[in-house]
């Protein structure tokens, strides 16, 4: 449980930081990375005109984006976590989050046990570089007028992870690894096609030996036919180096292949999550079901679930009670006053739905949500 | 999949579709010839550039060896022979000097000033503006105000005041231009670089721990810069003009360097006796590069600019 050690300066990590976390659900290994209580508001910033008006006599409007609320989920080494959800509810906020690309609002993330703001300089080096990201959009992510070398290359030349002879074979190694040739190396990302786009920023994150990679849905951009190999690519990854993965998708059929547990986010907070086969097959939150309902047949496989009926609530102003309350076919009086917790409905599994515990109410009624009536 | 490369070839290089938001230089130099105006002022351009830079070699006279000056030759009509010899083209000042030798010096002078003005200016304002858009916080709010300040002068009268302050020079002129001219490409660069940093690539940069300045340096620099070139090269223009005026409304440059606008200075007493040539003709020169540099720049932000493609 020691940090990798063979190409960078060990952070002294060998002390026992690993307790085993306080936690409801029994989880057989020690978590590889933790979100706590995690937070993450945006506030905007009061512009010119808005301080103006504010001197004129209106309040300042300091609208806050709830982008993620609360949310505790552990990822087990080797684990590939699915992150599903409506779009804006969250996820690529909780993933850049875990990341350590967004520090949190309140809460914790938590690396191998220990809270990432408790790391010294070294410790911090290694968590950001373990940990790391896998973007959407194979343009955006990789710089137009570097070298695939120098891109892939760049974290290992400024950090000295190897020496600089060794950097091009290192670059190679990570090429091939994705299934890309050497002499791709020295061309400019615009000379490729995004699914191979796709696999140089893989090789990126590869290069520096990661163990834990944030996946923001990483097909979703690309054609039908490449997306298969991108996820097999994912796929062969874990098996040869053990990765683990946090995997955040809209295509419900890829995750339920995919992933061995699944996280279902709604307006910044998970409301449920379980191993993907109990989940998926018996949903126990009604956003769930409402999701597993709309997953279209394998041999007509949609990219995308078409959203379910009804508003999406703003995150600027999250209804109050259960998020989902306004668009829930079983909202019952006490949803609209109190916000169900997110706790254990089964082995392994939690759910935040009051049709578990309200008195006279039955999680029955749950597997007969076939849709979402607006 | 490594061992396996069929998968790749599945996906063709070349298919991609070419990155719009770069043109190459072909295409801008394919625009500039496809327009007569942007051709002709590049050609005026790049005569007046040689004629600046081998004035030594051009000119008929030396205008700064004062010895060879004969002041019986003082405001000569354009085309006169000097009792020695050689023709003045273009007439003499009102010390005997031959304005075709004083003009292509002096477009020297004016061109050193802009050019490198505006060399200055460019790297501060773009440093500044990167500075701004990536750290944020306090240190944007100091950069942004000062440049608000700046902006909101007239130019022509901060440079006066600062000029009044510091005394003739070129090198205070150059400091003059630099201190009024920086602002705007802080301001354009901040807005290029808040856009810029937004995209992915950026965020993998700080996600594998890459300094912030280089991150500045190596990632959004290079990507926000086309914007700067294009404002760099009106920018001359508006430095020269810059330039002129101040040194004649005599603070600019000294009598001993003349530059354009300072010529035109000199001959303006003697405009409505009808010796025209001692202003016009610095006059002329002055209009014609400016006015080609303006087109020719014009001409490079259609060629970078999408939208007005
Ligand atoms: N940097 C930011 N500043 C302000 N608001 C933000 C920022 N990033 C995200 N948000 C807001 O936070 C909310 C959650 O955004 P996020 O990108 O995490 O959603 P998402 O689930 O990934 O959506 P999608 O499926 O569309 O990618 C959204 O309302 C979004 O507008
Ligand atoms: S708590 Fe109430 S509103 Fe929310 S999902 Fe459960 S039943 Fe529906
Ligand atoms: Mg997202």
């Amino acid at each position: 449980m020691t940090l990798d050690t063979t190409h960078r300066e060990a952070p002294n990590l060998d002390a026992p930081i690993l307790e085993a976390p306080n936690r409801e659900a029994p989880i057989l290994e020690a978590p590889i990375l933790e979100a706590r209580g995690l937070v993450k508001r945006f506030s905007r910033k009061p512009d010119i005109a808005m301080r103006l008006l504010a001197l004129a006599g209106r309040p300042i409007d300091r609208r806050t984006v709830h982008a993620v609320e609360d949310v505790d989920l552990a990822v087990a080494p080797g684990e590939v976590v699915g992150l599903v959800g409506e779009s804006g509810c969250g996820k690529s906020t909780l993933g850049r989050a875990l990341a350590g690309l967004h520090p949190p609002t309140d809460g914790d993330v938590l690396y191998r046990g220990k809270p990432v703001r408790e790391l010294t300089r070294a410790e911090r080096l290694a968590y950001t570089l373990e940990v790391q990201l896998v973007f959407q959009d194979p343009y955006a992510s990789l710089n137009p007028r570097r070298t695939v070398r120098q891109t892939v290359g760049e974290a290992l030349a400024v950090h000295g992870l190897a020496p600089r002879g060794e950097i091009a074979d290192r670059v190679e190694a990570a090429l091939a690894e994705v299934g890309l040739d050497a002499s791709y190396a020295s061309r400019y990302p615009h000379e490729f096609s995004g699914g191979q786009r796709q696999r140089i920023g893989i090789a990126r994150a590869l290069a520096v030996d990661p163990r834990f990679l944030v996946c923001d849905e990483p097909v979703a951009a690309l054609d039908v036919s490449v997306q298969a190999q991108v996820v097999n690519l994912f796929m062969d990854l874990r098996e040869k180096r053990g990765l683990t993965y946090l995997f955040i998708s809209h295509d419900l059929g890829l995750v339920r292949h995919i992933c061995d547990r699944v996280a279902i986010m709604y307006l910044g907070r998970i409301v449920e999550e379980g191993p993907a086969q109990a989940l998926f097959s018996d949903p126990q939150h009604p956003y769930t079901a409402a999701l597993v309902a709309e997953i279209p047949d394998v041999r007509r496989r949609k990219r995308r679930f078409t959203p379910i009926a009804g508003e999406i609530p703003s995150p600027l102003a999250p209804p109050p009670g259960c998020a989902f309350h306004p668009r829930c076919p079983h909202a019952m009086p006490v949803c609209r006053e109190t916000r169900p917790a997110l706790a254990p409905v089964a082995v392994g599994r939690r759910a935040a739905c009051h049709l578990h515990t309200a008195p006279g109410a039955s999680p029955a009624a749950i597997a007969t949500t076939v849709g979402v009536p607006s | 999949m490594s061992q396996s490369p069929e998968p790749v070839r599945s996906e063709p290089v070349g298919l991609a579709p070419a990155i719009l938001e770069t043109p190459n230089r072909a295409r801008i130099l394919a625009r500039l010839r496809s327009r007569p105006t942007a051709r002709g002022a590049a050609i005026a351009l790049v005569i007046l550039i040689a004629a600046a830079l081998f004035a030594p070699f051009l000119a008929p006279h030396d205008p700064y060896d004062l010895a060879a000056l004969s002041i019986f030759d003082n405001r000569l009509a354009p085309g006169t022979q000097s009792m020695d010899g050689p023709v003045y083209w273009l007439g003499t000042d009102s010390q005997g000097r031959d304005m075709l030798s004083a003009i292509l010096y002096g477009l020297r002078i004016s061109l050193v000033v802009g050019l490198s003005a505006t060399a200055a200016a460019a790297t501060i304002g773009t440093l500044m503006g990167l500075l701004a858009a990536y750290v944020g916080g306090a240190v944007e709010t100091a950069i942004m105000r000062l440049v608000d300040f700046i902006l909101g002068f007239p130019t022509i009268l901060v440079a006066l005041i600062l000029l009044s302050a510091t005394g003739r020079g070129v090198d205070k002129v150059i400091l003059a231009i630099v201190i009024v001219q920086w602002a705007q490409y802080a301001r354009i660069m901040r807005g290029t670089v808040l856009v810029e940093a937004r995209k992915e690539y950026v965020e993998a940069a700080r996600n594998f721990a890459i300094p912030g300045w280089r991150i500045m340096l190596v990632h959004l620099l290079p990507n926000a810069l086309a914007p700067i070139l294009v404002v760099a090269t009106v920018q001359v223009a508006s430095a020269i003009m810059l330039e002129s005026t101040l040194s004649f409304l005599g603070v600019g440059v000294p009598i001993t360097e003349p530059s354009l606008g300072l010529l035109i200075a000199s001959g303006f007493e003697y405009l409505l006796s009808g010796e025209y040539w001692i202003s016009f003709f610095p006059g002329l020169a002055l209009v014609v590069l400016v006015f080609s540099i303006n087109l020719v720049g014009d001409r490079l932000r259609e060629s970078i600019d999408p939208r007005r493609r």
